[in-house]
């Protein structure tokens, strides 16, 4: 590894170090966040995640290499881990270490976006039915209910299947489609209980439309279970979109995903470990990331005791 | 007063409920005018009705299970209120015809500030700016008589105590000039001493911008001091209608009769209060006849096979849905 990445690596471990720690100072007097860092593992989820978002999002300075590059084919096909090569080298000779970080950009970022997809039809169904009510409920939750039932590996599946190369927003929309299904229970039932306040009243009587009293009673009530929600299904999601890549229906080569990389590396596993075992590793550390931050969220934020 | 033309007039009012023991028949052929600038009291006992009269004013009736029954209508400024579409009815709502409710601590959203939800009826209504509208807030909160205002307007409804509460409730209701008040039970929640300043203040207001109150209550000392003419409702019907002291001094209805000799007065002798026997009866299963019978001690056999009009009394503006008032000799003596 030369100078320039080592020092980038180097600069990013300090800068999150550094963001995490404002962060803890800053909020020292909020309730809420004192919680959260009281959280044992929260502190370290949040510095995982801040770390890979910016290895992430600094990948041309923290990659030695061109991740698809394909230096030497024959001469450098799945070299160990050496110092020019810190993760070693896959079936194509390409720098792990490169191809990790900027595989990152692919899976944080379906990650988010398929999250954000699922959060917004989650939230708009949910707003809906809880404060229409009536047959408009009666139908959206037994949809809710239908998207609950099948296993959502399977709808993913099947959805998948109608492409050969499938396209990455395409991707990001299936995996979002089939994510809003308890968001929208989460946000229908706060808003049952909201609409149900004197001041829902008083803000009808006063001219308010329906619009207006979901989106300064209602949603304001929900925000914390949508976060948490949000927060636990991005890793969620990166885990899915990993098992995809990993059967060959998600992210499509060269492209660098971190499944992509964990099914690049399968063949291979006796002879160079390390081309499976870098990738699925970042995969548990993040995901679990991702987990402990919304456990932590809902600890500290999110009153209600368990949800569905 | 009753020269001019009536600002609100409502003509046979049904609201019913849909319930697992029939239709509740919550408000049943409720007729009455509200003139520009007079207090219109509105007084009975609980389940008689009052507050979903008042809700279906402005067609806040949760429906289902509540549904405002075809014939009914409700006349404001020559305007069908129950044929006009939800966006012209939000035109309506806090603008022109405003509410204030019984439990001000409960009205407020506890998230935001109370200066925030005064701005936002004009934001709403007049599509101000939010700091115009933050202006406006904090102005009306100082003349409902709130100490202090601008400091006032940042903080939360529940540093506040429950008259402050209720007066910002008014000055949401007053921010865009209201022709029209409707106050249900506004000093039920409050303590007597707030519930006089509370008073004071909304009379004070319908002078200086000259609208109309109608104020729903179950106390007539309420309605004594505050009401210019007063609606006794009984079992989801007007029973007697009058000017406030002819009401007080002559009532026609035995209802409103007995309820004037349940209130305990300073000038009466010691001893124990005279109440009305019974209950109001369930709205799904109304008495036939008069709906006072089984309660009144004058009935006698046409008050239970058949039920009376409203009669006119022997006050101008007075009458009274009572046989009596054909045949006061059936009156005994209390």
């Amino acid at each position: 590894m030369t100078t320039r990445p080592t020092v980038a690596l180097i600069g990013a471990i300090v800068v999150t170090m550094g963001i995490v720690e404002l962060l803890r100072r800053r909020t020292r007097h909020a309730d809420g966040w004192r919680r959260f860092f009281a959280h044992p593992a929260a502190a370290w989820g949040l510095r995982i995640l801040v770390f890979f978002t910016i290895a992430a999002l600094a990948a041309p300075l923290l990659a030695p290499f061109d991740p698809n590059a394909q230096p030497g084919i024959v001469t450098l096909q799945n070299t160990a881990p050496s110092w020019t090569h810190p993760l070693g080298t896959d079936l194509y000779s390409s720098d792990i270490w490169s191809r990790l970080v900027y595989g990152g950009r692919v899976s944080l970022g379906i990650g988010l976006l398929a999250t954000l997809v699922a959060m917004t039809v989650g939230v708009t169904v949910g707003a809906i039915a809880g404060y229409t009510r009536g047959w408009i409920d009666g139908v959206l939750m037994r949809l809710v209910d239908v998207g609950l039932a099948v296993p959502r590996i399977f709808m993913l599946l099947l959805a998948v299947a109608y492409w050969d190369r499938i396209p990455l927003l395409t991707l990001i929309l299936l995996l979002g489609l089939t994510g809003w299904f308890t968001t929208s229970r989460l946000v229908r039932a706060e808003a049952l209980s909201i609409r149900a306040r004197p001041f829902v009243d008083a803000a009808r009587a006063l001219g308010a439309s329906p619009i207006r009293i979901v989106a300064r009673h209602v949603l304001p009530a929900a925000a914390a279970p949508i976060i948490v929600s949000a927060v636990l299904s991005v890793g969620n999601v990166m885990l899915l979109e990993a098992g995809l890549s990993f059967l060959g229906f998600g992210v499509q080569p060269p492209t660098p995903s971190w499944g992509t990389m964990v099914a690049d590396g399968q063949g291979q596993l006796a002879l160079a470990p390390w081309t499976s075992f870098f990738p699925g590793l970042t995969i548990a550390i993040v995901v679990m990331s991702w987990n402990a931050v919304g456990d932590a969220l809902r600890d500290a934020f999110d009153p209600r005791p368990e949800q569905m | 007063m009753s020269e001019q033309a009536p600002l609100l007039s409502i003509r046979d009012l049904k609201t019913y409920f849909v319930t697992g023991a029939g239709a509740a028949r919550a408000v049943d052929g409720v007729s009455l005018d509200l003139y520009p600038g007079e207090t219109l009291g509105i007084v009975g006992e609980s389940g008689s009705g009052k507050t979903v009269t008042s809700l279906s004013i402005l067609r806040l009736i949760p429906e289902p299970p509540g549904h405002i029954m075809p014939g009914s209508l409700i006349e404001f400024e020559g305007r069908n209120l129950l044929t006009l579409s939800a966006a012209e009815l939000r035109a309506v709502r806090g603008n022109q015809i405003a509410m204030v409710f019984q439990e001000p601590m409960s009205s407020l959203n506890p998230v935001f500030t109370v200066g925030d939800q005064i701005a936002e009826v004009v934001r709403v209504h007049l599509g101000l700016s939010k700091p115009e509208a933050w202006i406006r807030a904090v102005d009306m909160l100082n003349q409902v008589g709130v100490p202090d205002a601008d400091v006032r307007a940042c903080e939360y409804p529940h540093q506040l105590s429950g008259g402050t509460c209720q007066r910002v409730m008014i000055a949401m209701a007053l921010m865009c000039r209201p022709k029209v008040l409707i106050a249900d039970e506004p000093t039920t929640a409050l303590d007597v001493t707030v519930q006089a300043q509370i008073l004071e203040l909304l009379e004070k207001k319908q002078a200086e911008m000259g609208m109309s109150v109608m104020l729903i209550t179950h106390d007539l000392g309420i309605v004594a001091g505050a009401a210019d003419r007063v609606l006794v409702m009984y079992a989801g019907q007007v029973v007697e209608t009058a000017k406030t002291e002819d009401l007080f001094a002559n009532p026609q209805h035995p209802y409103t009769a007995g309820l004037l000799a349940s209130v305990p007065r300073l000038d009466g002798g010691r001893g124990s209060l005279t109440g009305i026997p019974g209950s109001v009866p369930p709205a799904t299963d109304w008495p036939s006849g008069c709906r006072f019978h089984p309660r009144c001690p004058h009935a006698w056999d046409k008050c239970r096979a058949q039920e009376p009009p409203l009669l006119d009394g022997p006050n101008p503006g007075q009458s009274a849905r009572c046989w009596l008032v054909e045949e006061p000799n059936r009156r005994k003596a209390p």
